[in-house]
């Protein structure tokens, strides 16, 4: 199994979680995060007072996936979320040791 | 023109006239020497009464919530409850203190002193009954519109120590500046004191108000200190929707600020209103227009501020001006203040935190100096203040009245504060700055979301 960690710009949200749900993905969890990477931030400024603004939002998904659908779940979750502009975000994959559904107590692939 | 004459129904003496302005000299002068047509002056009119209600609920509109959400948001989430606060608060206890002596200092006969202050004589509004007379509206109306000016001059400071000053000191600070320095400067141009004698036109309160506060904001800026972090640490403001809300509610309040002055529905009354929406869109106008250029982009914030230094600067000049010098008045003022608040305070350092020095003093300067230059009839004013021949006269007795009042507000404002800090200290201390006044003085919070 894997992790899917996606930092996604906040707008593409519902791209991405079509593009998942028509390859039977069953469930993610989203979190509204901050964070900057070569997009940099943006300046503001208040009656002559200049500030970075250096965080932007944007929104970190993650998924947990069987091997066999890795592929596919990256592939739609790039091109879901791409705008081809800087800042669109990144992918992690990590490896997932183990999933457990609380409700019926189903360890590894039938957990998710 | 506010200082008219006051007079009770049941007690009629010779008339004493402060009116300065030529058209009001040539009436009161008349009645002065007929006093059968000097009771036909009293009779209440209801028509005057009628406006002077509505102007007086719209000037207290101003206070809260008007400029307390124009503060309210321009300061960080964690203060954004102490500058409402601060604004009601100082609503409640000024209108307690103006009634107990505050108007009677202001408004009364000082004898002796009269030049300088007013008498006791009306202190817990003795005399102020159902049936006495202010010109031809009831004295109590009078009293209260003038409250309403007694409550928005010192919440006009709270901007300048926003988000470092210690509540309880607030409150004292407040109470003793409205009795030593409000209704003296008050007593002074418009309730028969030394500057109404030179002619001066300070219609609505250039002078009294917003010179007054502003330049008591920047005295209390620079002794209270800069905020912990000023100017290196980000400090936006926490909803420009507020400050928006709060300066359109401004822009209308004003208009019984203004248009209220005359104390009468009449056509002074009605320019005034004119002039006042004239010069209040030039000057938001010119804000902008400014910012764009030098900056790249308009902003919320600097047109929302650009209309509230028109608003400023037209206040004295709204009896006495026409259109076309509303104009002139509002785009001046525009530009000036945005300099003000952007590049001379940068420069200088201070924090004035919400910029009532470089909208308030610098505004109302402005405003001032230039009534003296549009009340010109050849430029479509109304004409100089009695005594007053020419432009030139008319602009340097505008000068004594904007020197006066910086000079004696700033220095007052410095004792007063010099002397609660050592009694009772001016600011927070550092770890409930940080934590924020709202939890840290209130125990509450602005946003639970």
């Amino acid at each position: 199994m894997k992790l899917l960690t996606a930092i996604i710009k906040p707008f593409k949200l519902d791209d991405v979680r079509n593009a998942l749900s028509e390859l039977g993905i069953q469930g993610m969890t989203l979190t509204e995060v901050k964070g900057f990477g070569r997009q940099k931030g943006h300046t503001e400024l208040y009656r002559g007072a200049e500030y970075v603004v250096d965080f932007l939002p944007k929104l970190k998904i993650e998924i947990a996936v069987n091997d066999d659908q890795l592929t596919s779940v990256v592939d739609a979750v790039t091109e879901a979320a791409r705008t081809g502009k800087i800042g669109d975000g990144k992918l992690f994959i990590s490896e997932l040791g183990e999933a457990i559904r609380i409700r019926t107590g189903e360890c590894g692939g039938d957990a998710l | 023109m506010q200082g008219t004459q006051l007079e009770s129904a049941t007690d009629k003496p010779a008339s004493r006239v402060f009116a300065r302005w030529p058209v009001h000299l040539l009436w009161f002068g008349g009645f002065a020497f007929a006093p059968s047509l000097a009771l036909a002056q009293d009779a209440l009119d209801s028509g005057d009464t009628a406006w002077m209600l509505t102007a007086t609920a719209l000037v207290l509109f101003m206070t809260i919530p008007g400029l307390a959400l124009f503060y309210a948001g321009m300061v960080r989430s964690k203060n954004v409850l102490s500058v409402l606060m601060q604004c009601f608060a100082i609503t409640a206890l000024m209108s307690i203190l103006w009634t107990f002596w505050g108007y009677s200092l202001a408004f009364e006969d000082g004898g002796g002193a009269n030049a300088f202050v007013g008498g006791l004589s009306k202190m817990f509004l003795a005399g102020v009954t159902v049936d006495s007379l202010s010109g031809t509206i009831p004295e109590s109306v009078f009293m209260t519109f003038q409250m309403t000016f007694a409550v928005i001059t010192p919440a006009l400071i709270v901007g300048a120590f926003a988000e470092r000053m210690k509540f309880s000191t607030m409150l004292v600070f407040m109470g003793i500046w409205l009795t030593v320095v409000y209704a003296p400067v008050c007593h002074w141009v418009w309730g028969g004191g030394w500057l109404g004698d030179w002619g001066i036109l300070d219609f609505a309160g250039g002078t009294v108000v917003h010179i007054n506060a502003g330049v008591a904001g920047l005295v209390a800026a620079i002794m209270l200190g800069k905020r912990k972090g000023y100017p290196t640490t980000a400090m936006p403001p926490n909803n420009l929707g507020y400050t928006v809300m709060g300066a359109s509610m401004l822009w209308v309040g004003w208009f019984g600020f203004n248009a209220g002055s005359e104390l009468a529905a009449d056509g002074v009354a009605g320019m005034a209103m004119a002039v006042t929406q004239i010069a209040t869109a030039a000057a938001a106008l010119g804000w902008m227009f400014s910012e764009w250029l030098s900056h790249g982009k308009p902003s919320v914030l600097g047109i929302a501020s650009g209309a509230v230094a028109g608003l400023v600067a037209i206040t004295p000049a709204s009896g006495a001006v026409g259109p076309m010098g509303a104009v002139a008045i509002g785009a001046a003022s525009g530009v000036g203040c945005f300099f003000a608040a952007t590049t001379i305070k940068r420069a200088f350092g201070y924090d004035d935190s919400l910029d009532v020095f470089g909208i308030h003093a610098v505004g109302g300067i402005i405003g001032a100096l230039l009534t003296g230059v549009f009340a010109a009839t050849a430029l479509g004013g109304a004409g100089f203040g009695d005594g007053n021949e020419s432009m030139a006269a008319q602009v340097i007795a505008q000068g004594v009245g904007v020197v006066s009042t910086l000079v004696y507000s700033g220095i007052a404002s410095f004792i007063i504060l010099k002397i609660l800090d050592a009694v009772m200290g001016l600011r927070v201390d550092e770890d409930q700055e940080t934590e924020g006044l709202d939890i840290a003085l209130h125990d509450e919070r602005g946003y639970i979301l």
